[in-house]
């Protein structure tokens, strides 16, 4: 029997993001347990506002030895960056 | 007894309380089950170490004769404290520490409840303050002693074990004295022993849940919260707690 608690990805949205952000990992038995601990490990210097954990195992991630089939095509394609427009500053961060 | 004498002792209460809490919870810094779990109490000890900033300040203030907060934590010998004796217990197992802290977090959340009406508009700041973060407090210990007694056979066996071993420290929280009457009138501070009833449906609920049996002796132990008689764990938690203030008198980085 493995006694191990499930390993969960930690994402937090900070006071002035945008976005939940991914943060760390962290053991918990559920889902409300990781919530509480995410907010203990992760939130004590009052990184944020919001938290979302997810367990590992769901996560499906790319591999890294199809790196060249999946990145490299795109790397030569200069035009599709939008770095050639003027952006206002009042636009703020894009 | 003045008024002033009163609400003394009764700052000291709620920031030995603390104090004496915070620095048991603190022991597990380092060498908790899991990372999480020590992360957790060594928040949790960081919170009660800042309420009893406030209390002990504000303590030290009443009593007017320039003791500060670390003059009052740092200076004092263990027959000057007026913690509930449950506060001191040792930490036990992590089954003992969660126990304690769950039964001492029910009691605080309903006190501290009552303190954000208080007439003395400096006990209620504090008690406004504190109220968050004794909430969250509450909601973790309550969980986890759900979890653990309705875990595994081992876990149930110890969480009984540690409630039977704590609960006849429970009993404290709920005597009456001198000190509170004066509080009562002054509107200070609630009557201990009308909060009694709130707190065992409270606690019942969660040990019910969590398939644990309340101990049917309501014998308590006391002689915290009035200094009369302290257990021997406060002398040795003081040692470990004083030594640097006493060895180097106000010494500070």
């Amino acid at each position: 029997m493995n006694n191990e608690w499930p390993l969960w990805e930690v994402f937090i949205r900070g006071q002035h993001g945008m976005s939940h952000r991914h943060v760390g990992s962290l053991h918990a038995t559920d889902a409300e347990m990781a919530i509480k601990n995410a907010r203990d490990v992760y939130t004590r210097r009052n990184e944020g506002v919001s938290i979302w954990v997810v367990e590992a195992v769901n996560i499906t991630a790319s591999s890294p030895s199809d790196k060249g089939p999946m990145y490299e095509p795109s790397e030569s394609k200069v035009y599709r960056h939008p770095t050639f427009f003027d952006i206002p500053d009042e636009v703020g961060a894009m | 007894m003045t008024q002033q004498e009163a609400l003394f002792q009764f700052l000291l209460r709620m920031g030995d309380n603390t104090l004496i809490l915070g620095h048991r919870t603190s022991e597990w810094c380092g060498v908790a089950p899991v990372l999480e779990e020590d992360i957790a109490l060594a928040n949790t000890a960081l919170d009660f170490i800042g309420q009893t900033q406030f209390w002990l300040g504000y303590a030290g203030e009443v009593e007017g004769k320039g003791q500060d907060a670390d003059r009052l934590a740092f200076h004092r010998d263990a027959w000057d404290f007026r913690n509930l004796l449950l506060c001191e217990m040792p930490i036990g197992d992590f089954g003992q520490t969660i126990m304690r802290q769950f039964l001492f977090d029910a009691w605080h959340s309903i006190y501290i409840a009552r303190l954000l009406k208080s007439s003395d508009p400096r006990v209620s700041e504090i008690a406004e303050k504190a109220s968050k973060e004794v909430a969250y407090h509450l909601e973790r210990s309550a969980e986890t002693v759900v979890a653990l007694g309705d875990g595994t056979e081992e876990s149930h066996s110890r969480m009984q074990k540690a409630l039977d071993y704590l609960y006849p420290y429970v009993g404290e929280m709920f005597l009456a004295d001198d000190v509170d009457a004066a509080m009562v009138s002054a509107g200070i501070a609630p009557d201990p022993t009308a909060l009694r009833d709130e707190y065992d449906a409270l606690v019942q609920k969660v040990l019910d849940e969590a398939t644990l049996t309340v101990p049917g002796n309501r014998f308590a132990q006391k002689g915290g919260k009035n200094g009369a008689m302290h257990t021997e764990h406060l002398g040795h938690l003081l040692c470990s707690m004083q030594w640097l203030q006493r060895v180097y008198p106000d010494g500070n980085w």
